[in-house]
């Protein structure tokens, strides 16, 4: 298994965000993960990328226990993320966002990161933004960016935090297009999303959260139509 | 006339010295938001190893000035690495209560060391050279290197800020403490480099401190002040910015004492708090708190 999740568990106070979670994602793997707000979907990226230490519980990246391990640890194992609320370096350039990621994430030259770093602004159709600062993009290409910027530390497991949210539906489209281009080309993806139907055109299994728990898991089609996520979902749109 | 642009050129070029002085705290604070009280003291450190280096070596201060960049750098390192870090990220009290902590250690272990008596790093003949800029207008080699050094260590660490794979992890740091970690980035790593570097650029500071008055172990807070207010006239984050706020102060100073030489301190901190009224944030901002 790629990643491999035990037991973990983290608490708010009496907010209980992760509940004796298990969560494994293989190597080339996509899998979806759908549940009302406040399930505890942001978090459990958190302590999956170490920004927050889980109170009980294990995480193995690649059969290694990464559940000590800091941040920019983790990000060079291999774990890439992507915020909700794109997170950009404001002051450095589009390309600049990547090769900080490349340098520090894979371990590169400046050298020979900049020949990657384009690769990867080619693919989610920012090149001809690479020398802009960020803070003049767009909604949708500050998403890209933050996948881009994700990609740039070369991850096996990269983390989406609903990027599609906010979009239109042709952005959407073409978001769905560049992240299953990404997915073909090896990398396993863990995507939280509230559009259910991009969710749906590039995962293969999903997960249901609420209250920290995992309610429901299996096949896409299977698992929408389950009792557990009709509750759910009927609960979110009344 | 010859007088008054003899004075503002006296005026710009110790400008240049405050500039010194400031850029390395401006450093710091740009990228780790650290108030650090002790970077007068750490000043004087580096003057006092300059001193002590000249004098064991039996060599001019430039040249043990090559020897102490790289101790002081290393200074710089391990001051970060096994003490500052600690106190980063628990709110803004702790650095500044260790950073004061450590102006008193700084002052009190240079006393033991070097008593409280007044030294001088001496440099021989260039002490007094001078130039002709013609029309009467004559100005001292040492202040023109001091003020040389300055737009050379400004555009030093412009290029490391901005063409650097290093200076690009200062930024990001800079920008996002949290996602630069997310991008693989140590920082507590970074700080301890940045640190390194600001001592570097302490040290070079030091040199022209020596040379150009006397100096004791208890100068430091002093040469802090005036560093502050060049980084916040400047803006915080622009080099440049703390340049042009080291001649704003430099320039209020000789044309007070021009005046009165009495008002030579009065006039700089007065110059700071006009500039502070009419441009809050100083005058080239960059970093946005």
């Amino acid at each position: 298994m790629l990643l491999q999740i035990k037991g973990l568990c983290k608490s708010f106070g009496s907010v209980v965000a992760a509940d004796d979670l298990d969560v494994t994602v293989a190597p080339g793997e996509a899998l979806g993960i759908i549940g009302p707000n406040g399930a505890g979907k942001t978090t459990l990226f958190n302590l999956i990328a170490g920004s927050l230490a889980p109170d009980r519980g294990e995480i193995r990246l690649n059969d290694r226990d990464i559940t000590a391990a800091s941040a920019h640890q983790r990000c060079k194992f291999g774990i890439g993320r992507s915020y909700q609320i794109p997170q950009p370096f404001e002051s450095l350039t589009v390309f600049e966002n990547l090769l900080v990621g490349a340098v520090h994430g894979r371990g590169l030259a400046e050298r020979d990161a900049a020949a990657p770093c384009a690769d990867i602004l080619v693919h989610t159709g920012l090149i001809a933004r690479a020398d802009t600062p960020v803070r003049s993009l767009t909604l949708l290409e500050r998403k890209r960016l933050e996948m881009a910027r994700a990609l740039a530390t070369g991850p096996q497991l990269l983390l989406l935090d609903e990027i599609a949210g906010g979009l239109t539906e042709a952005e959407c489209g073409a978001l769905i297009e560049t992240i299953r281009d990404v997915h073909a080309a090896g990398t396993a993806i863990v995507w939280i999303e509230h559009i259910v139907h991009a969710l749906l055109a590039v995962v293969g299994r999903l997960i249901v959260l609420d209250f920290g728990r995992k309610v429901a898991e299996g096949v896409p089609r299977r698992v929408m139509a389950s009792t557990e996520v009709r509750q759910i979902y009927i609960g979110i749109e009344a | 006339m010859v007088g008054l642009a003899d004075t503002i050129i006296q005026g710009v070029l110790l400008g240049g010295l405050y500039a010194l002085f400031a850029a390395g705290l401006s450093l710091t604070f740009g990228i780790m938001r650290l108030v650090n009280l002790a970077h007068g003291d750490l000043i004087v450190l580096a003057a006092f190893a300059i001193l002590a280096l000249a004098t064991w070596l039996a060599v001019d201060p430039f040249v043990a000035l090559l020897v102490a960049l790289p101790l002081m750098f290393g200074v710089g390192l391990g001051l970060q690495h096994l003490l500052l870090n600690r106190t980063l990220g628990h709110g803004i009290l702790p650095p500044l209560l260790v950073t004061f902590g450590l102006s008193i250690i700084i002052q009190n272990g240079l006393m033991q060391g070097f008593s409280a008596d007044s030294q001088r790093l001496q440099a021989g003949a260039i002490e007094t050279a001078s130039v002709s800029l013609g029309g009467g207008i004559t100005v001292g080699l040492m202040p023109l290197a001091t003020f040389g050094s300055a737009v050379l260590v400004i555009l030093g660490l412009n290029f490391l800020f901005y063409r650097t794979a290093l200076g690009r992890a200062f930024r990001a740091t800079s920008d996002d403490l949290e996602i630069a970690e997310l991008m693989g980035i140590d920082h507590r790593r970074i700080f301890s480099l940045a640190m390194g570097v600001a001592m570097i650029v302490a040290t070079i500071a030091a040199l022209y401190l020596g040379m150009r008055a006397n100096f004791d172990p208890t100068i430091g807070p002093a040469r802090l002040l005036y560093a502050f207010e060049a980084v916040i006239i400047g803006g915080l984050g622009s080099f440049w910015g703390t340049l042009a706020g080291g001649v704003i102060i430099g320039l209020a100073q000789t044309i007070g004492a021009e005046i009165n030489p009495e008002w030579q301190i009065l006039a700089g901190h007065l110059a700071f708090l006009f500039v502070l009224v009419l441009r809050p944030r100083g005058l080239f901002p960059r970093a946005l708190d």
